[in-house]
């Protein structure tokens, strides 16, 4: 196994300006800088599957979004593979994948046209699609009969496994999952999760797993850190963890650490 | 030396592919919808022609004829680069509206590749619409196309879609940092092409602020060029004083398109705007 860990992240920063007020023509909305993520600092080893709890808000989905090169940090510096996120997108953009919680297709497309032009912006040439597809949607266990069907016309937990399926056909060796059992019905749930631990078994996968769920962060990460308010105030294994805050639960565990309840609260920036 | 590197050309020339394959599929998708808008077009297009032989019956001395041609003209050239615009202009807000803008800017897909996939695909689109409507519109009326040089008419438009997409590009920038108002702002612009570029009229019965700004605007030479080409039959070489400025807005629109909206899409990762809810 490689030394280079698969994700550097360090003293990372990200802040976004919120306007306040209701504005209109007499009252200007002010403008602020509020800290989505500050400072954190934590690594990947190769292989390794690391879940990111938080509450709604709490700077998980900037942390995806960052990673993905999608947004543009304000401090520090993060690392894929010896790439720099921000200096060296394209790099990155060949070795990452990702699966959020809404499953964002075209919606009138089938899965088999959403999989083949997404495979198409990753190089796959026709050729190599057409082959990998139906293996891939076997694979999440997709129906063969309703490949062509349009996306609207599945369930959340099929959409969710397509979406799966999307992120896999790029053989991505790091794997961003944003809460992505968060709505599906228990029965998805557990197939997403059980094909989550299969492309760890199978494929030489680093996973960055961003969730709601306790159980679902126990069942598949090594380490479990928690994201409060923008900052990475632990990361460790989830025995460490309880021990550290002498909980018998993850979740006392979570509400000894932040002093709250695990809860929605706000939005993402 | 200049080393080009083949793989990353290679992976260009795909993912510029998949861009036209996957607004092939949409068009498939939408194959009713599409007819509508067609079928519609045509309503719309005849309206416009009749307005002609409207004009002698009511006592008007016109050639009806060329005063059809002209306004056939005016609607079909109009369509077509009214599609051309309108797609490319609509290249983040399709994306935002599907929700798959994060994925599609997360792939290592350059932006020059995206963009001009989308123009690529908005020219044989509007170019195989065109023709259609054309043919169609042409079918409703009693008009002779005498002189006319259609080869030299498409040469004026292939020479106009280069400006097209490259201002396209740059409207395209406007829903990514204003998700809100930038597809507005796209409207705007697109009607203002309409109305200073002698669409349906010559652009010398503008207000003359009006005529200085259609000198600037590409749809200005495309529909001049292409009256002349099919009333009088103008030859390719006797429409270079339409064609090229044409290929000088679009060597300054295409690189200039790309650059902002390279900045747009900098701004839109600073901010915060590259997602799907805006």
């Amino acid at each position: 196994m490689s030394a280079q860990p698969a994700v550097e992240v360090r003293d990372l920063r990200k802040e976004f300006i919120r306007r306040d007020g209701e504005g209109g023509l007499r009252h200007r909305r002010r403008r602020k800088r509020v800290a989505a993520l500050h400072d954190v600092t934590f690594s990947l080893k190769r292989g390794e599957c690391v879940a990111i709890l938080g509450q709604n808000g709490s700077g998980k989905s900037t942390l995806v979004r960052l990673l993905s090169t999608l947004l543009l940090h304000d401090g520090g510096t993060a690392e894929v593979f010896g790439n720099d996120v921000f200096r060296r997108p394209r790099a990155v953009q060949r070795l990452v994948n990702r699966v959020s919680v809404e499953a964002s297709f075209f919606k009138r497309m089938s899965p088999a046209e959403n999989l083949s032009y997404s495979a198409r912006f990753y190089g796959m040439t026709p050729r190599q699609s057409r082959e990998a597809i139906p293996r891939i949607l076997e694979r999440v266990g997709f129906p063969p009969e309703r490949r062509g069907e349009p996306m609207e016309d599945l369930s959340r937990g099929m959409q969710q496994k397509i979406a799966l399926a999307r992120a896999l056909l790029t053989a991505p060796v790091l794997l961003l999952l944003d809460e992505p059992t968060t709505g599906l019905d228990p029965r998805s749930k557990l197939e997403v999760q059980e094909f989550i631990r299969s492309i760890r078994e199978e494929h030489d996968s680093t996973i960055l797993l961003c969730t709601h769920d306790m159980a679902e962060a126990e069942a598949l990460a090594d380490r479990i850190g928690i994201l409060h308010e923008g900052a990475l105030i632990c990361l460790d294994t989830a025995e460490a963890l309880k021990a550290a805050h002498g909980a018998d639960t993850l979740e006392s565990a979570f509400l000894a650490a932040t002093g709250r309840q695990f809860e929605d609260e706000g939005g993402e920036e | 030396m200049i080393r080009f590197d083949t793989v990353a050309v290679r992976r260009e020339l795909v993912g510029f592919a998949g861009i036209v394959e996957r607004n092939t599929y949409l068009i498939r998708r939408f194959a009713w919808w599409e007819v509508a808008w067609f079928l519609y077009t045509v309503a719309n297009t005849l309206t416009i022609v009749f307005i002609a032989k409207g004009a002698e019956s009511a006592g008007y001395r016109v050639d009806v004829n060329q005063m059809t041609i002209v306004l056939l003209i005016g609607a079909v050239v109009w369509s077509y680069l009214g599609l051309l615009f309108e797609i490319v202009t609509e290249t983040v807000a399709w994306e935002r509206w599907e929700g798959t803008i994060e994925y599609t800017f997360m792939a290592p897909l350059s932006r020059p590749a995206h963009l001009l996939g989308m123009g690529a695909f908005a020219v044989v689109y509007g170019v195989l619409r065109t023709v259609l409507l054309f043919g169609v519109v042409s079918a409703f009326l009693d008009v002779t196309f005498t002189n006319a040089d259609f080869g030299s008419a498409m040469v004026v438009l292939a020479a106009s879609s280069f400006s097209f997409v490259g201002i396209g590009m740059m409207t395209a920038v406007l829903p990514l940092i204003s998700p809100e108002k930038g597809t507005q702002l796209g409207f705007i612009a697109q009607g203002l092409l309409l109305v200073i570029s002698g669409v349906y009229y010559p652009v010398s019965v503008l207000p003359q602020w009006m005529q200085w700004l259609s000198v600037i605007s590409p749809a200005t030479y495309t529909l001049e060029g292409a009256r002349k080409a099919v009333l009088d039959g103008a030859s390719v070489t006797a429409l270079w004083g339409e064609i090229w400025p044409l290929l000088l807005i679009g060597v300054i629109a295409i690189p200039a398109g790309l650059a902002v909206f390279a900045q747009g899409e900098r701004y839109a990762k600073r901010h915060g705007r590259l997602k799907r809810s805006g």
